[in-house]
């Protein structure tokens, strides 16, 4: 499969997406947004992967891919379950105010 | 018969075993029968299996019994093995029966002690580990039975520890012995490395072919095995915790200070003559301790008011002898002298409890008077206990083995003139302070009502203990009066004889002159505190004697000396060091962890964008570092 775009591009577009997702998490005040931070950060190593599987012509990248959208999903049952906990609790979603656990 | 031997020490501990199990559930019928009646069987199975062992002597003069190995570590293989010769069956005899007698005894004097049971679980665990002592076969065993009497020994000094008076003389003898049993273990260092086993036949059999004559660690060996005798014998200097241990019930001083655990030392210096034989440094030592010793205790003895004291302090002087007796090689004499004061002082001890019990726990001799005609039985055996004990010529048996101590500390080849003055000088006291406490208890005006007359289980024992104060002796006369040689003759097989310098046509001199240090110490004292008594009143005001008097009360100031020289120092030491210098180290690591445990904690900041920050960063670096090396 000859690619018309080249791998150091999808790359690129990969890491790009990944500081994106990490800044989001950095600096979104809502736990909601952050959560949707982490899912890009998700699928900025997703495609990698897939790059990296069509460069060297390897299933391999495929079938992390499949694994990560797997994980995603239960990370965001998971995370949505934990936030509506939080609300019930807080009244609030701000990560700010939410500071109980320090040392 | 021999292969009874085992049940001797395993009656006692089985004793001990019943009533610490059970003791506290037991009457005090049950708990009496249990303590006396393990040690009078262990009494008779000793006489069949002595009768058994004079008819039908073994072979090579020792009967050994391998019961188990104790431990096999890299061919160090101690094992729980018995041995029987003439020395252990002495020992073993005068262990179980006068031991069953003062149990008998205690049976009635602690009959109102609320700690029946544990009094004799105590007394029948101390039986045990004495019994270990003498009929152990190598000297680690022995080490186990010596350090058993020492417990059982501080257990019963601290008997009534409502008293913390009594806990403290406890715990200065458990240290002060502790002192001699440390050398002691040094010295079996020592032999093990030396000889490659502790097995005491072993090493008395190879010792002259591996240790020259006189060579410097023959000598070195000796005194160490020396330090331990001294310290449990209560020999100078360590001679300071026996008149403290009176503060224990009068049986324990009977059985324990008085006839077997303070002759340890004696046992176990004739037990190992072999060594002490081959130094003649050390055995000069011995002697010289032993003289300065019998001195030293005789005149404190003089001065003390509390009965007890006395007798411990007789106790030390006798001890002195025996070990003055070992010290010019005249071996069967030390353990003759062994038995017969275990005999008197038993009897001596047994009864001034039966005085103190009656006349309401009054210790000093000062209040008693006038007891002759009050309690005639204790008189009576009173008396003969203390004619044995000043060694009354012919009637008494401390008499003969005294007299044969004081014939061979002339007369061996390592006697001396001296040694002998030493000696002569102590029969004198010995006789007068015995009749001091003689005149004081039992003459003069009544100054104390007696409670209650001690009953027949406190007065049987006195009565055979009296007779066998006077009879003892006879087994053994001098070789001009009778020549009657019947326990030198059982200890030859063990102990070499004596070698004279002195012609034995002589000795007849020197018992003329032992009985005038007798009658002259009695006939002082009679003239002093009975005749004449307005002589020692006029005595007392002089302040030089005041001086004297005291400083012979305080046991030669040998306490002060002691505080003055080891604990001062250790108590100043202990308080300029209370913030002790070894552990400012470990404080300073918990301080160390502390402050970083602060700094670390202080990241926990509960905002998770901080520790999200923390993660980027971490992964940052560790890429970094990656890729750059």
């Amino acid at each position: 499969m000859n690619s018309s775009v080249s791998t150091e591009i999808v790359m690129l577009l990969a890491g790009l997406l990944f500081v994106l997702g990490i800044t989001g998490v950095v600096i979104r005040k809502n736990i909601i947004f952050m959560l949707l931070s982490v899912e890009i950060m998700l699928n900025a190593s997703g495609l990698a992967f897939i790059a990296a599987g069509a460069r060297w012509g390897q299933p391999d990248g495929q079938v992390m891919f499949i694994f990560i959208l797997a994980m995603a999903a239960a990370e965001v049952s998971i995370g949505l379950a934990l936030i509506l906990q939080i609300y019930h609790q807080h009244k609030s979603l701000d990560i700010d105010k939410l500071r109980e656990m320090n040392g | 018969m021999n292969n009874l031997l085992w049940l001797i020490p395993a009656l006692p501990l089985a004793g001990f075993l019943i009533l610490v199990a059970a003791g506290k559930h037991l009457s005090n019928k049950l708990v009496a029968l249990t303590g006396v009646g393990s040690i009078s069987l262990a009494a008779v199975v000793t006489i069949i299996v002595g009768f058994n062992f004079l008819s039908s002597p073994p072979e090579g003069g020792a009967y050994a019994q391998t019961l188990w190995t104790w431990m096999d570590v890299a061919g160090f293989s101690p094992k729980i093995a018995l041995s029987l010769d003439s020395l252990s069956l002495v020992f073993i005899f005068v262990i179980t029966f006068i031991g069953s007698l003062i149990h008998i005894y205690s049976a009635g004097f602690m009959a109102a002690d609320k700690d029946y049971s544990r009094f004799f679980a105590c007394m029948n665990l101390f039986v045990f580990s004495m019994l270990v002592l003498v009929l152990a076969d190598n000297l680690l065993l022995m080490y186990l039975g010596w350090e058993g009497v020492g417990l059982c020994s501080y257990l019963l000094i601290g008997f009534w520890y409502e008293n913390p008076a009594n806990g403290y003389a406890a715990r200065k003898a458990f240290v002060i012995t502790r002192i001699g049993d440390t050398a002691m273990a040094l010295g079996l260092f020592t032999i093990y490395y030396q000889f490659g086993t502790l097995v005491m036949s072993e090493i008395t059999a190879t010792a002259p072919s591996v240790w020259q004559s006189n060579s410097s660690i023959a000598t070195v060996t000796a005194l160490l095995l020396l330090a331990g005798g001294m310290g449990k014998s209560a020999q100078l200097p360590l001679q300071t915790w026996l008149p403290d241990a009176m503060a224990g019930p009068s049986p324990v001083s009977a059985l324990i200070h008085a006839a077997t655990m303070v002759t340890a030392g004696v046992y176990l210096i004739a037990r190992m003559h072999v060594l002490f034989e081959l130094s003649a440094t050390a055995q000069m030592i011995v002697a010289v301790v032993g003289a300065v010793t019998l001195l030293v205790a005789g005149f404190s003895a003089l001065t003390q008011y509390d009965i007890k004291r006395v007798l411990a302090y007789s106790t030390i002087s006798q001890i002195g002898y025996m070990f003055l007796a070992l010290g010019v090689g005249a071996w069967t004499a030390a353990i003759f002298h062994f038995m017969a004061h275990a005999f008197f002082k038993a009897l001596l001890f047994l009864a001034a409890g039966a005085i103190i019990e009656a006349l309401g726990h009054e210790h000093s001799m000062f209040k008693m008077g006038g007891l002759k005609d009050k309690m005639p039985v204790v008189f009576w055996t009173f008396l003969i206990g203390a004619a044995s004990l000043s060694a009354l010529p012919l009637v008494s048996a401390g008499f003969y083995s005294k007299d044969q101590i004081l014939w061979y500390a002339w007369a061996s080849d390592k006697g001396s003139p001296l040694l002998w003055l030493t000696a002569f000088l102590g029969a004198f006291t010995t006789a007068a302070y015995t009749t001091r406490m003689m005149i004081l208890t039992f003459l003069g005006d009544s100054k104390t009502g007696i409670g209650h007359h001690p009953g027949k289980l406190m007065t049987i024992p006195l009565i055979v203990l009296a007779f066998f104060s006077v009879v003892a002796g006879f087994i053994e006369l001098p070789h001009n009066f009778g020549h009657f040689t019947l326990f030198s003759d059982l200890l030859h097989g063990v102990l070499p004889s004596t070698v004279l310098r002195a012609d034995e046509s002589s000795e007849w001199k020197f018992q003329l002159l032992a009985f005038v240090a007798t009658f002259g110490g009695i006939y002082l004292v009679f003239i002093y505190y009975y005749r004449e008594p307005y002589k020692i009143e006029r005595l007392r005001e002089s302040p030089s004697f005041q001086w004297l008097y005291r400083f012979w009360h305080g046991g030669w100031g040998f306490d002060r000396l002691f505080d003055l020289v080891f604990v001062t120092p250790f108590v100043f030491l202990a308080k300029i060091n209370k913030r002790d210098v070894v552990d400012r180290f470990y404080e300073g690591i918990a301080s160390v962890t502390n402050h970083l445990y602060r700094l670390l904690s202080a990241t926990q900041t509960g905002s998770l964008r901080w520790y999200i920050m923390g993660m980027v960063i971490g992964a940052i670096i560790i890429l970094g570092l990656q890729i750059m090396l």
